[in-house]
C-alpha cells in the first residue's frame, strides 16, 4: 500500500476510535462508581501526558529544556497566574534554556 | 451568564492558541519527514490527534513502514475511545452533532470539559477547545508545512514547553487534596517507569489502566479535588473545597442554575 493508503488508514482508525466511546451507552458512566473512575482517569492521564511531554523522547527519558518549561508552569501556576500565562511561562522557558544552549 | 465570561470558554480559547500554534511544529516536521503538504494536511484534518500525527511522521521520518506508522498512530489514539465515553455521556451530542464530536475528542477538549462541574460550562468547555483546537492546529499545520525550513526548528520557540506546561494546567486544579496528588504521583512513576520498556502511547495508556484501576477499587463518595473547577482561583480555597465534597449527581444547583459558572 502506498504512503497515500497508510494514511488514509490511520485516519479511518483514529475516527473509528473516537466514534466507538460514543456508542458506548451513556448511563453506563452514569453511576458514583464510574463517576470516580472517570475522575480518576483524568488524573491518571493527565499525569502521564505531563511526563510524556516533559521527558519522553521516544522510549528514551531525557532531561532537556523541557524540564525548565514545567518547572517554570508550575512557579507560574503556584502564583495562580491565569491559564494563558502558565503557557507562556513554558514556551518562554523552554525557548530561552535552549538560546542559553542548554537541551 | 455571558459566554464571554464562561470560565470553560476562557481556558478553551487558551488552550486552543497554545495547542493551535504547536501545529507549527507538526506542519514543520511532517514535511521535513518526507510528507508532501496534502498528506501533511490530511494527518490534521482526518487524522486530528497530536500525539497520533507526532507518532506517524516520526516512524516515517525513521525510515519504517507506512504500516508501522499506522499502527502507531492506532495505539496513541486509544485512550481516544476512553475520552469518548466519557463525553458522550458528558457532553451528549444528538443527531448530527456525535460524528462531530467525535472527530474534535483529544486530550485538549476532554480535559477541558471534565474540569468542569456545571453541565452547560462542560459542553461549552468541550466545544470551545474542541472546534477551537481544530480550526488553529490546522490553519498552523499549513504555517509550518509551509513554511518549513524558513521557521528553523520549532523547539527553539519553546513549543513543545508549551504543551508541557497547558498539560501541567489542565492537571494542577486537580491535586488539592492529598489523594488526588496521591494518585498523579503514582501515575507519572507508572509512565516514567515503562517509557524506556514500552512502544509509544503504551505508556498513557498504563497510567490510565493504573489509575482506572485505583478509581474502581476505592469507590467512595469523591472527594475534594477530584472534582475540580479549571478556575481554581476565583474565590477562597476553602469555600471553593467545601462545594466539592459531593457528589457531581447530588449537587442541587448542577442541573438548575441555567449556566451560572459554578466557582463564581
Amino acid at each position: 500500500m502506498s504512503l497515500w493508503g497508510w494514511i488514509l488508514a490511520a485516519c479511518a482508525l483514529a475516527y473509528l476510535t473516537k466514534l466507538a466511546g460514543y456508542l458506548v451507552p451513556a448511563r453506563w458512566m452514569k453511576n458514583p462508581r464510574m463517576s470516580r473512575v472517570a475522575a480518576t482517569l483524568t488524573i491518571g492521564l493527565l499525569a502521564s501526558l505531563t511526563v510524556v511531554n516533559a521527558f519522553a523522547s521516544g522510549q528514551q527519558l531525557v532531561l532537556d529544556a523541557r524540564l525548565g518549561a514545567l518547572a517554570a508552569a508550575a512557579l507560574a501556576l503556584a502564583l495562580r497566574a491565569p491559564f494563558l500565562v502558565v503557557v507562556l511561562a513554558g514556551a518562554a522557558a523552554a525557548a530561552l534554556l535552549r538560546l542559553a544552549g542548554w537541551g | 451568564m455571558k459566554t464571554r465570561q464562561s470560565p470553560a470558554v476562557k481556558v478553551g480559547l487558551s488552550i486552543s492558541l497554545a495547542t493551535g500554534l504547536y501545529g507549527v511544529s507538526f506542519g514543520a516536521l511532517s514535511v521535513a519527514a518526507g510528507l508532501d503538504f496534502a498528506q501533511t494536511m490530511a494527518l490534521s484534518l482526518l487524522l486530528f490527534s497530536g500525539g497520533s500525527q507526532f507518532a506517524f511522521i516520526g516512524v516515517i521520518g525513521g525510515g519504517g513502514t507506512g504500516a508501522a506508522a499506522a499502527g502507531a498512530a492506532a495505539l496513541l489514539g486509544i485512550r481516544n475511545f476512553i475520552y469518548g465515553m466519557q463525553m458522550n455521556a458528558m457532553v451528549d451530542p444528538r443527531g448530527w452533532r456525535k460524528p462531530v464530536a467525535a472527530q474534535v475528542t483529544i486530550d485538549e477538549s476532554t480535559a477541558t470539559a471534565s474540569g468542569q462541574l456545571d453541565p452547560v460550562e462542560q459542553r461549552r468547555g468541550f466545544w470551545t477547545a474542541g472546534l477551537g483546537v481544530f480550526v488553529l492546529w490546522n490553519l498552523f499545520t499549513a504555517v509550518g508545512a509551509l513554511a518549513g525550513d524558513a521557521l528553523g526548528d520549532p523547539r527553539q520557540w519553546g513549543l513543545d514547553g508549551a504543551a508541557v506546561a497547558a498539560f501541567l494546567g489542565l492537571l494542577w486544579p486537580r491535586l488539592k487534596g492529598k489523594e488526588p496528588a496521591a494518585i498523579a504521583v503514582v501515575c507519572a512513576l507508572a509512565t516514567v517507569l515503562t517509557v524506556p520498556l514500552l512502544p509509544s502511547g503504551i505508556p498513557i495508556l498504563v497510567a490510565a489502566a493504573v489509575a482506572g484501576l485505583i478509581g474502581w477499587f476505592t469507590h467512595r463518595p469523591v472527594p475534594q479535588g477530584l472534582e475540580p473547577d479549571v478556575e481554581p482561583y476565583a474565590e477562597p480555597y476553602a469555600v471553593h473545597d467545601a462545594e466539592h465534597m459531593q457528589l457531581p449527581g447530588q449537587r442541587p444547583d448542577a442541573q438548575s442554575d441555567g449556566g451560572t459558572g459554578v466557582g463564581r
